[in-house]
């Protein structure tokens, strides 16, 4: 499918970008276009234009250092371009030739009655937007069970962050099927997987390294869990 | 902008527009040509999470699970049934888990992959939620992150970071602290703030004058 899955997005344990930056109260927004290009990308995706896990996917698609270099909303805005396009909706001449025109200042304005239903169904998707589903199977692990989750690195979107992989780890919790993103971010359907909370150590993750008496909770999905061996060492 | 450049126009810009406002003119335009997208609909989306949907909702979750015993229990059994009980849900709160601090667990949030967080009843996560430097650090050295902001346990307490990789959402209740007995439901709610129930502060003691 051509999209790396170790994308810049991916930086659990990564270190060198410094203190967090919480005195700045941390506002969500910080400019008008940001509000816009996140209506945008919530009524693009209530209407089933694309789905959040393709936009998650295209923004890991992004040049590690284009991400780094672009704000979040930027980057919202990189992914909407790039599935617009992908999906025929517009075409990259379409936006350069608009662009000029906001450019220059010519930009035609709204016409009356654009989209009327929409409003309403935003109003709707805010209100109720489920992503759980009946899965195919049952699930194949229970609360308490040892597994480890699988080292794998496909060259598709996934959910499995690089810190824990090949890591073991307890069944937390039982979360019932749920879309699986790793098909659904690239319009191969939704294929419902169990869902699974899975907690490792912060030994187990991090070595010696890590602090002590901490342990980290992440949810994943049956595919990325093979089953621990009772009697198997940690955890 | 030189007055001269302002005149020749039939309008006026305040100050420089960024590359990328224009870029989001441009989209918007058109996907409103196309019949995707009005301004109405881009309002009440953010008017939604500007004004209706954010942490107010969870401070009043927090303190109706401090007041009323049967509704805690209820709420960390089905987060999601539980706040649906107070009106609240949708998305970013469909499958809500509500996680308890107590004085010998902390529990924080995150989301290493995206910003994953319980729009339902936080809103629209904090800028620093989002940025790399919480992302990457929170999951590696969480006791020193939370001391950044101030959070200092005891190496007694145990520290529980919960990564939010898939759509599972999570909302940390603080512990409920010293010195509120006498509050009301609704004065204990306006203690409760958004980076308590991130997980990254506490809610503070009341302290007698």
């Amino acid at each position: 499918m051509g999209w790396p899955m170790n994308g810049m997005s991916d930086v659990g344990g990564m270190s060198g970008f410094g203190p967090v930056r919480w005195r700045e109260g941390g506002a969500s927004f910080h400019a008008d276009w940001e509000k816009t290009v996140f209506a945008i990308a919530f009524a693009l995706q209530a209407q089933g234009i694309y789905s959040v896990d393709e936009s998650r996917r295209s923004v890991e698609a992004m040049h590690p250092a284009e991400y780094l270099a672009s704000s979040y909303f930027e980057r919202w805005l990189s992914a909407a371009e790039r599935l617009l396009i992908e999906k025929g909706v517009l075409t990259e001449a379409d936006l350069a030739q608009r662009l000029a025109l906001a450019q220059s200042g010519e930009l035609p304005g709204e016409p009356a009655g654009a989209a009327p239903r929409l409003a309403g169904l935003v109003a709707e998707v805010i209100r109720d937007g489920r992503s759980k589903r009946r899965a195919a199977d049952p699930p194949r692990f229970r609360v308490g069970d040892g597994v480890v989750a699988r080292n794998m690195h496909p060259r598709h979107h996934s959910r499995l962050p690089r810190y824990a992989r090949g890591r073991r780890g307890r069944v937390e919790r039982v979360y019932g099927g749920f879309i699986f993103p790793d098909s659904h971010a690239h319009g191969l359907g939704e294929q419902p997987q169990q869902l699974y909370c899975v907690r490792f150590d912060g030994r187990e993750i991090w070595g010696d390294d890590a602090e002590p008496g901490t342990s980290l909770s992440l949810d994943l999905f049956e595919s990325y869990l093979l089953p621990l061996p009772e009697g198997a060492c940690r955890p | 902008m030189t007055s001269a450049h302002a005149a020749g126009h039939a309008h006026h810009h305040p100050e420089p527009v960024s590359p990328a406002a224009l870029r989001t003119k441009a989209i918007e335009s058109l996907l409103v040509e196309k019949g995707l997208l009005s301004r109405a609909a881009i309002d009440r989306v953010v008017e939604t999470y500007e004004q209706d949907v954010g942490p107010m909702i969870g401070a009043r979750i927090v303190a109706r699970a401090w007041v009323d015993p049967a509704f805690k229990r209820r709420l960390l059994a089905d987060g999601t049934s539980a706040i649906a009980e107070l009106g609240y849900g949708g998305r970013g709160g469909e499958h809500l888990v509500v996680v308890e601090n107590t004085p010998r667990v902390h529990n924080v949030i995150c989301c290493t992959l995206c910003s994953c967080y319980p729009w339902a009843v936080l809103g629209l996560p904090p800028s620093w939620y989002k940025d790399p430097a919480y992302r990457s650090r929170v999951v590696r050295e969480p006791r020193a992150v939370l001391a950044e902001f101030g959070l200092r346990l005891d190496p007694s307490v145990e520290v529980r970071v919960w990564d939010s990789s898939a759509e599972v959402r999570y909302l940390v209740l603080p512990e409920r602290p010293e010195g509120t007995a006498a509050l009301t439901e609704d004065e204990l709610a306006a203690r409760v703030s958004r980076d308590a129930m991130i997980g990254v502060t506490r809610v503070e003691a009341v302290v007698a004058p």
